[in-house]
C-alpha cells in the first residue's frame, strides 16, 4: 500500500472520531437542555408548594377539620367543605366506576368492529378534552331542571360521574388490552363463555390498570370547580347532609343525596377572595389538604399498578 | 319483599325534611348574610338549616325571581327589567336596607401628584369614549407624568360595578373595556400595590385591610379647580353621606316565603342583630332607626321597591329613610 493511501485512511477515521464527538456533544447538550426544562417545571411545583404549605400548615388542627365556615377566621374550618367533597366523590365513583368499566368491556370485548364502534369511540375520546364547564351547563339544564334533582349531592355527583367517564373508559380498554389474547383463547378452549371469560379472567388480570384509571379519574374529580358551581354549589353551608344511617328500619337513608352542598375547592376560592389576611391563610390550610389527598390518591394508584404488575407473570 | 325494601329506601327520600332557608346574591352582601346565618342557626340549634350562594347580585335576582331562593342577597336596588320578571313570575319582594358600603379610589403609595380623585377627572380617566385614547396620566391633567395610566376595577357583573360606572360616568354599565377588570377584589389590591402608575377603585372591606398597601384619595363631586372639600372614604363620612361613592346594601325577602315561620324569624332576627353584626364584618351600620323602620315593614309586608330601579346616589340616610316612610 501507498502512503497516499494509509493518508486518506487515516483523515477518514480523524473525521470519524469528530462527528462521533460532535454527535455526542449534541447529545449531551440535549440531555442538559431536557433536565432543565425538568427542572424549571419542578422547581416552579416546589416553590407553589413550599410557599403554600408554609402559609397553610401552622394553621392546620383538628378544629380546622371539625369546624364550620364562620365569619371568625380562626373559629372558620372545613368541616362542610370536606363532608360535601367526600359524599360526592361516593356518589361519582357509584355512578362512573360500573358504567365505565362495563362501557370500556364492551368497547373491548364484545363490540363488532364497525362505523358505529368508531364513532362511539371518537365521541368518547373527544368528550375527554370537553371543557369541564361544559358538563356544568348540561347538567344544569338536564339534572336540575329537566329531571328536577335540584342543586343536591346528586346532582353534583352525576355531573363529576359524567365527567370522569370518559377516563375511567379509556383506562379500562388500555388495562384490557394488556391482556395477551392467549389468555382468552385458553378460557375459550376450556369452555368458558365470553361472560366467565371477562369475569373471571380479564377483570382480575386487567384490574390493576382499571384502578390506577379510576383513582387517578377521581383525584381529577376532587378538584373540580366549575361544573359544581354552575349547578349551584352554595358557599355557606354550616349543617351536615343527612346521615347516611338510620337507628330504624330500614336502616338505609338516601336523604343526603338530596341535601345541598359546598366543596373544599369552592371554599378555599370563597377564603381567597376576603378582604382580612387570616381568611387567605385558611384558604392556603384547605389548599395543602386538598393537595395532599390528591397526591395520596395518586400514591395508591402508583402502589397498585406496581403490586399488580409484581403479581401477574406470563 | 325485595320490593318492599325498595320503596321504602325510596320513601327515606322525603323523611323528616328540616326547614331551609336559601339565600343566593350578591358577593359584597355575602359576608354579612353569612355572619347573620351562622348566628341564627347557632340560636336555632340546628333545627332550621340556613344555606348562603353567591350567584351576583343580577345572576341571584334571577333565581329569586324564579322563586328558587327566599332571601336575595344585593348589593344595588331591583332594576326595573328584574321588577318584570319578578311581576311575570308573580313574586312579591319586601326590600331590605341593611347596610352601607363604599368604594374607594385608590393610588400606589409612591403616587404624589394626585392628592385628590374629582369626578371630572375619574370621568376622563374611566368613560367609554377614553377607550384606547386616554392612556396617559399628562392626558387627564396637563401637571401629571408622562407615564401609562394603568386602571384597575371591577368586573363587569359585580354591583359595585354598576355603581361606580353610574356614579362616576352617569350612565350604569356604562365603562371603558380596556383596563383590569377582576371579580376578586385582592387582585385589585395587588395590581395597585404594585404599580406605581396604578388606579383602582374597591370596596371599603377591602382597602380597610389593606390600609399599608394603598392611598385612598379623598373624592369631591366637582371640577378639581372648584372650592369644595374634598371628603376621604371612613366609617364617619359615608354615615354622615358626605362621602359621595357610598351606597346602601339590601336584601330582597320573598312574600311568599315570609309567610314560611321560619324565614320571619330570620329577617327579624337579622334586622335586631344587624347594628352588631354589620360592624363586626367591616361594614357600615345604618342608624338604629332605619333597621326599627325596616323592621316594620317587614312585619307589615310592605312590598315593593322605593327606587324605582335607580342606582342611589349620593343619597343622604336621612333620605333613605324619609322615602322608607313614605311607602
Amino acid at each position: 500500500m501507498s502512503t497516499a493511501v494509509l493518508q486518506s485512511e487515516r483523515a477518514q477515521v480523524l473525521d470519524m472520531r469528530a462527528n462521533i464527538r460532535r454527535r455526542q456533544w449534541v447529545d449531551l447538550a440535549f440531555g442538559v437542555a431536557g433536565l432543565l426544562a425538568l427542572l424549571f417545571a419542578l422547581l416552579t411545583l416546589l416553590a407553589l408548594i413550599i410557599d403554600l404549605a408554609m402559609t397553610g400548615v401552622p394553621r392546620l388542627s383538628w378544629e380546622f377539620f371539625t369546624n364550620f365556615p364562620s365569619r371568625f377566621p380562626e373559629r372558620a374550618g372545613i368541616l362542610s367543605a370536606w363532608v360535601g367533597s367526600f359524599a360526592i366523590m361516593i356518589t361519582t365513583a357509584c355512578c362512573a366506576i360500573p358504567l365505565g368499566i362495563a362501557a370500556g368491556v364492551y368497547l373491548e370485548e364484545y363490540a363488532s368492529k364497525n362505523w358505529l364502534t368508531g364513532l362511539i369511540e371518537l365521541n368518547i375520546i373527544n368528550l375527554a378534552g370537553i371543557p369541564s364547564i361544559t358538563f356544568g351547563l348540561m347538567a344544569l339544564g338536564l339534572f336540575v331542571y329537566q329531571f328536577q334533582l335540584g342543586q343536591s349531592i346528586l346532582t353534583a355527583g352525576l355531573t363529576l360521574g359524567l365527567l370522569v367517564l370518559p377516563i375511567i373508559i379509556v383506562t379500562t380498554r388500555e388495562a384490557i388490552r394488556t391482556v395477551p389474547n392467549s389468555i382468552r383463547e385458553a378460557a375459550y378452549a376450556l369452555g368458558a363463555s365470553r361472560w366467565q371469560m371477562v369475569w373471571d379472567h380479564l377483570l382480575p388480570y386487567s384490574s390493576g390498570g382499571i384502578l390506577t384509571g379510576v383513582i387517578i379519574s377521581l383525584s381529577r374529580a376532587i378538584g373540580e370547580t366549575a361544573p359544581l358551581i354552575t349547578v349551584g354549589a352554595l358557599t355557606f353551608i354550616a349543617f351536615l347532609p343527612h346521615p347516611p344511617v338510620m337507628a330504624e328500619f330500614p336502616f338505609l337513608s338516601f336523604q343526603w343525596l338530596k341535601d345541598p352542598f359546598t366543596v373544599m375547592p369552592i371554599q378555599m376560592f370563597n377564603w381567597v377572595s376576603r378582604p382580612q389576611p387570616e381568611f387567605h391563610v385558611n384558604a392556603a390550610a384547605t389548599g395543602v389538604i386538598l393537595l395532599v389527598m390528591t397526591l395520596v390518591m395518586n400514591g395508591i394508584a402508583i402502589w397498585i399498578r406496581y403490586r399488580f404488575r409484581q403479581r401477574l407473570k406470563w | 319483599m325485595l320490593s318492599s325494601i325498595f320503596l321504602s329506601l325510596f320513601m327515606s327520600f322525603n323523611l323528616h325534611a328540616q326547614s331551609t332557608i336559601k339565600i343566593d346574591g350578591s358577593s359584597t352582601v355575602f359576608p354579612i348574610t353569612e355572619a347573620m346565618a351562622e348566628e341564627f342557626q347557632t340560636s336555632k340549634k340546628g333545627a332550621v338549616r340556613v344555606t348562603v350562594g353567591i350567584s351576583g347580585t343580577g345572576g341571584g335576582f334571577k333565581k329569586f325571581c324564579r322563586g328558587e331562593t327566599d332571601v336575595q342577597d344585593a348589593s344595588r336596588p331591583i332594576s326595573l327589567s328584574e321588577m318584570e320578571s319578578c311581576r311575570k313570575a308573580g313574586v312579591k319582594y319586601v326590600e331590605l336596607p341593611i347596610a352601607y358600603d363604599a368604594i374607594v379610589v385608590a393610588v400606589n403609595l409612591k403616587n404624589d401628584w394626585m392628592t385628590e380623585a374629582a369626578v371630572p377627572d375619574l370621568k376622563k380617566m374611566w368613560s367609554p369614549e377614553a377607550q384606547g385614547k386616554v392612556t396617559q396620566w399628562d392626558q387627564v391633567n396637563a401637571q401629571w407624568p408622562k407615564e401609562k395610566l394603568k386602571l384597575f376595577g371591577a368586573g363587569s357583573d359585580s354591583g359595585t360595578f354598576d355603581f361606580f360606572t353610574e356614579a362616576i360616568v352617569g350612565k350604569a354599565k356604562s365603562s371603558r373595556g380596556d383596563y383590569t377588570a377582576s371579580e376578586d377584589d385582592n387582585t385589585l389590591v395587588m395590581g395597585v400595590a404594585n404599580d406605581r402608575f396604578a388606579l383602582g377603585y374597591l370596596p371599603l372591606a377591602y382597602y380597610e385591610a389593606n390600609k399599608a398597601k394603598l392611598r385612598a384619595l379623598p373624592v369631591k363631586n366637582a371640577e378639581a379647580s372648584a372650592k369644595v372639600k374634598s371628603v376621604l372614604p371612613s366609617r364617619e363620612t359615608v354615615e354622615n353621606a358626605t362621602y359621595y361613592l357610598a351606597r346602601p346594601i339590601f336584601i330582597y325577602v320573598s312574600e311568599a316565603s315570609l309567610k314560611k315561620p321560619e324565614v320571619r324569624e330570620f329577617t327579624e332576627f337579622y334586622l335586631k342583630n344587624a347594628a352588631e353584626i354589620v360592624p363586626s364584618v367591616k361594614y357600615v351600620a345604618l342608624p338604629a332607626k332605619a333597621y326599627t323602620m325596616s323592621l316594620e315593614h317587614a312585619k307589615k309586608n310592605r312590598v315593593g321597591s322605593i327606587f324605582g330601579g335607580k342606582e342611589p346616589i349620593g343619597m343622604k340616610i336621612e333620605d333613605l329613610l324619609k322615602r322608607e316612610a313614605s311607602m
